[in-house]
C-alpha cells in the first residue's frame, strides 16, 4: 500500500447524508474480479443518466473539481454493503481522503486498507469545509487541516495513523504474532467445521 | 461489574490485546462467497501466502446466481467468470465450496445456521454486512471487507476496534403474530434509533418480544442491525437456539458438551453495564412498510407518506435527504401507505426467504390469484429451503397464484444476476435496503414483511394485514 502522508487540492462538496455504498458503486458493477479500475463507475447513477451522458447537476460532473482529491460528504457516510468497491472506485477516481460528520463502520475500516484517509469532524466544520472554494491542505503527520483562513485539529487512531503514514501491509504485521495465534489454536474449544 | 454478552464472546477471542487502540481477535468462523473474494484470494497469491484453517472456512456462491434452470448456462459472462474464480479458488487454497449444483447452495446467511455452522459464542465474520444475521445464535458475527476478508484467510484473526454494547429491549407481546412479524420489529427499531443510531456499537436484542421469537424470526431481527449501522447484534442463546443446531449436518459431535458450556456462559450479567440503551414496546405495532430509501424511512400500513418536515424533525440535512426520497420514489407526501399500488412483489433475501417466510406468506395467498397488473416472484433462501418447502406443497401454493417459483440466491435483494427492477418499478420487496437503484437502476423498493408482501401481491396495493384471517 501507497503511504499517505499529506494531500493539498480543492475540496468536492456531496451535499447528502446517509450515502450508502451502494450509491458509491451500484452492484452491476461488482462482477470484476480485480480491484483496478472502479473509478469509472463511482457514483455512476447521480453521474449518468439512462443514456450514460454526464448530469450537468451532479458535482462531479463540474470540470473545476477534476483534480479534487478530497470529498467533503453529510452524515453516515459509506452506510449500507460492506463492498470494498466502494473504497477502490473513490480510490481510483482520485480521492485520498473523505471528510464528512460520521462514518459506517465497515467502510470507515475499509478506508485504511487502502491508503484513504477518513475525517470525522463536527457538522458545522464539515458544513463550512464545503463551501471553502480555495485549496486546502490535510497533514496526517500533524493531523491538521490547513485553509486559507484557519488550521483545523483532527483526531486519528495511532495505530491506525501508522498503518497510513508508513503504508504498512496489515497482514505482515498480523505475522510477527504467529506465537500468539498458534497458543491462541491449542486452546480454542470451538471445532473445525468439517 | 458484570459483562454483557458481547463482551464475554469479544474477551473469549482476544488473541493479543492492548489498553488502547484494537486488539487481535480470533475468527472461528469464515464465510465466503463469489462476489467480495476474488481480490482477496489474488492477494495471498502475490504474496505467497496460504488459507490459515481452511477447516474454518467455507465457501458458496449466492449473490449473482441466477434463479432460474440450474442445469442452463450462465449467461451472464462477467458473472460466470466470477464463480469459475471462486471454484479454483477454493480448489487452489483447499476450501470447502458449496457450488451451485450442491443441494447445499444457498444464501450465505441461509445455509450457516442451516448446517449448523453457526455456532453459539463463536465468532463469524464474511465480506458482507448482512453477516450479523447469525447473532441470532449468540454468536459475534459482522461483515468485513475484501482486505479484511485476506487477512482472516492469511491469520484467522483480525484487529479491531472494541465496539461499544447497545441493549434494546423489546417488551410486550404481538396481538396478531401472523401479521406482526420479526420485520415489523426491527422496521420499527430502525425507524426509532435511525440508520446510524447503532454506529460503532453492538446490538443485544432482550426482552419477552425477543425471547417469544422463532430461531428463524430472530434471524430476521439481527439480519437488520446492519440497517441500523450497527457492526453487530446478537441474542443471546436458549433452549430453541440448542434445539435449532441440534443433529445438523455440520453440528459438531461433541455438541452437547458445547451446550452445556454455553447454558453457564453465554448471557450478559444482571449487572453488565450497556453504553447505550432503546426499549421498543410492541403491544401495538402495526405492519411496518417503508417510504423512502434508506430502512429508517419507514412508517406504519396504516399512516400516510410523511412530509419532509414531520420526518426530520428540525434537522436540515435530513430533510433535505427525506425531499430526495419522496422525488426518487414518486410519492406525495399525505398518500395513505394502503393506495400505494406495486408492479412487482420479491419474497427472498437472507432477511425473509427461509421456509417459516414462505410458509406464513403461503397462508396469505392460499386459493387466491397475484393481481393482473404485478409480477411477484419467491426465491428461497437455500436449495434446502426450496426442498423443504416443495416437499410441504408451498411450491404449488405460489405458482397456483401466479407466482414465479425460482432457484436459490441473493436474486432481487441486490439485483446482481438478471432478477432486476425496470426503472420506474415498484416493488413490495422482503429484503433488507431500500437504497436507490439497489433492485434496479431507477427501481423503487418498499420493504415488508413476507405476509405484507404476500398481501401486496393479490391486492395490488398495500393492504394491512391484520385485517385478512391468518390462522
Amino acid at each position: 500500500m501507497e503511504p499517505f502522508k499529506k494531500t493539498t487540492s480543492i475540496v468536492t462538496p456531496l451535499d447528502k447524508v446517509n450515502v450508502d455504498t451502494d450509491q458509491i458503486v451500484p452492484k452491476q458493477f461488482l462482477k470484476l474480479v480485480q480491484k483496478s479500475g472502479f473509478g469509472k463507475f463511482l457514483f455512476f447513477n447521480w453521474r449518468y443518466d439512462e443514456n450514460e451522458n454526464p448530469k450537468s447537476d451532479f458535482v462531479l460532473n463540474d470540470s473545476k473539481y477534476d483534480n479534487s482529491k478530497i470529498l467533503v460528504a453529510g452524515d453516515n457516510f459509506g452506510c449500507g454493503s460492506s463492498r470494498e468497491h466502494a473504497v477502490w472506485a473513490l480510490q481510483d477516481y482520485g480521492f485520498s481522503v473523505i471528510i464528512a460528520p460520521s462514518f459506517a463502520d465497515i467502510f470507515f475500516s475499509n478506508c485504511f486498507k487502502n491508503g484513504i484517509l477518513p475525517i470525522s469532524l463536527e457538522q458545522s466544520i464539515v458544513e463550512k469545509l464545503q463551501q471553502e472554494s480555495d485549496s486546502i491542505e490535510v497533514d496526517l503527520e500533524n493531523q491538521v487541516i490547513k485553509t486559507s483562513s484557519e488550521k483545523i485539529p483532527f483526531e486519528i487512531d495511532s495505530h491506525k495513523k501508522k498503518i497510513l503514514l508508513e503504508g504498512l501491509d496489515d497482514i505482515a504485521q498480523t505475522y510477527q504474532f504467529e506465537d500468539e495465534i498458534s497458543e491462541f489454536e491449542k486452546k480454542s474449544t470451538v471445532p473445525s467445521v468439517l | 461489574m458484570g459483562k454483557t454478552l458481547f463482551e464475554k464472546i469479544w474477551d473469549a477471542h482476544v488473541v493479543v490485546g492492548k489498553e488502547n487502540g484494537p486488539s487481535l481477535i480470533y475468527i472461528d468462523r469464515h464465510l465466503v462467497h463469489e462476489v467480495t473474494s476474488p481480490q482477496a484470494f489474488d492477494g495471498l497469491r502475490m504474496n505467497h501466502r496460504k488459507v490459515r484453517r481452511p477447516d474454518l472456512t467455507i465457501a458458496t456462491m449466492d449473490h449473482n446466481v441466477p434463479t432460474t434452470d440450474r442445469g442452463l448456462p450462465i449467461l451472464d459472462q462477467t458473472s460466470s467468470v466470477q464463480i469459475q474464480t471462486l471454484e479454483k479458488n477454493c480448489q487452489d487454497f483447499g476450501i470447502k465450496l458449496f457450488d451451485i449444483n450442491s443441494p447445499n447452495q444457498g444464501i450465505v446467511h441461509v445455509i450457516g445456521p442451516q448446517l449448523g455452522i453457526t455456532l453459539p459464542g463463536s465468532t463469524i465474520v464474511c465480506g458482507d454486512s448482512h453477516t450479523s444475521t447469525h447473532g441470532a445464535f449468540g454468536a459475534l458475527a459482522f461483515g468485513i471487507g475484501t482486505s479484511e476478508v485476506e487477512h482472516v484467510l492469511a491469520s484467522q484473526t483480525l484487529w479491531l476496534e472494541k465496539p461499544k454494547p447497545f441493549e434494546i429491549r423489546v417488551e410486550g407481546k404481538r396481538k396478531n403474530p401472523h401479521a406482526v412479524t420479526a420485520k415489523d420489529i426491527v422496521l420499527s427499531i430502525i425507524k426509532n434509533i435511525g440508520t446510524g443510531g447503532g454506529t460503532g456499537t453492538v446490538i443485544e436484542y432482550r426482552g419477552e418480544g425477543i425471547e417469544d421469537l422463532s430461531m428463524e424470526q430472530r434471524m430476521t431481527i439481527c439480519n437488520m442491525s446492519i440497517e441500523a449501522g450497527a457492526r453487530a447484534g446478537l441474542i443471546a442463546p436458549d433452549e430453541k437456539t440448542y434445539d435449532y443446531l441440534r443433529g445438523r449436518q455440520y453440528t459438531p459431535k461433541n455438541y452437547e458438551s458445547l451446550v452445556e458450556y454455553w447454558k453457564e456462559n453465554l448471557k450478559s450479567d444482571d449487572d453488565a453495564k450497556f453504553e447505550k440503551q432503546f426499549t421498543l414496546h410492541i403491544d401495538d405495532i402495526a405492519p411496518q412498510v417503508s417510504w423512502g430509501t434508506n430502512p429508517g424511512m419507514t412508517c406504519d400500513v396504516t399512516e400516510t407518506v410523511p412530509t419532509p418536515d414531520e420526518f426530520s424533525k428540525g434537522d436540515f440535512n435530513q430533510k433535505k435527504g427525506a425531499e430526495k426520497a419522496l422525488d426518487y420514489m414518486d410519492l406525495k407526501p399525505g398518500t395513505p401507505i394502503e393506495e400505494i399500488k406495486i408492479d412487482r412483489v420479491f419474497i427472498g433475501s437472507c432477511t425473509n426467504a427461509r421456509l417459516e417466510d414462505l410458509i406464513e406468506a403461503s397462508k396469505v395467498i392460499k386459493g387466491q390469484k397475484v393481481s393482473e397488473n404485478v409480477r411477484a416472484m419467491v426465491v428461497p433462501g437455500s436449495q434446502m429451503v426450496k426442498k423443504q418447502a416443495e416437499e410441504m406443497g408451498l411450491d404449488k401454493i405460489f405458482t397456483d397464484a401466479n407466482f414465479e417459483w425460482r432457484e436459490a440466491g441473493c436474486s432481487m435483494c441486490l439485483g446482481m444476476n438478471p432478477d432486476i427492477l425496470s426503472p420506474g418499478e415498484r416493488c413490495a420487496s422482503t429484503s433488507n435496503r431500500n437504497f436507490e437503484g439497489r433492485q434496479g437502476t431507477g427501481g423503487r423498493t418498499h420493504l415488508v414483511s413476507p405476509v405484507m408482501a404476500a398481501a401486496a401481491a393479490i391486492n395490488g396495493h398495500f393492504v394491512d394485514v391484520r385485517k385478512m384471517d391468518l390462522n
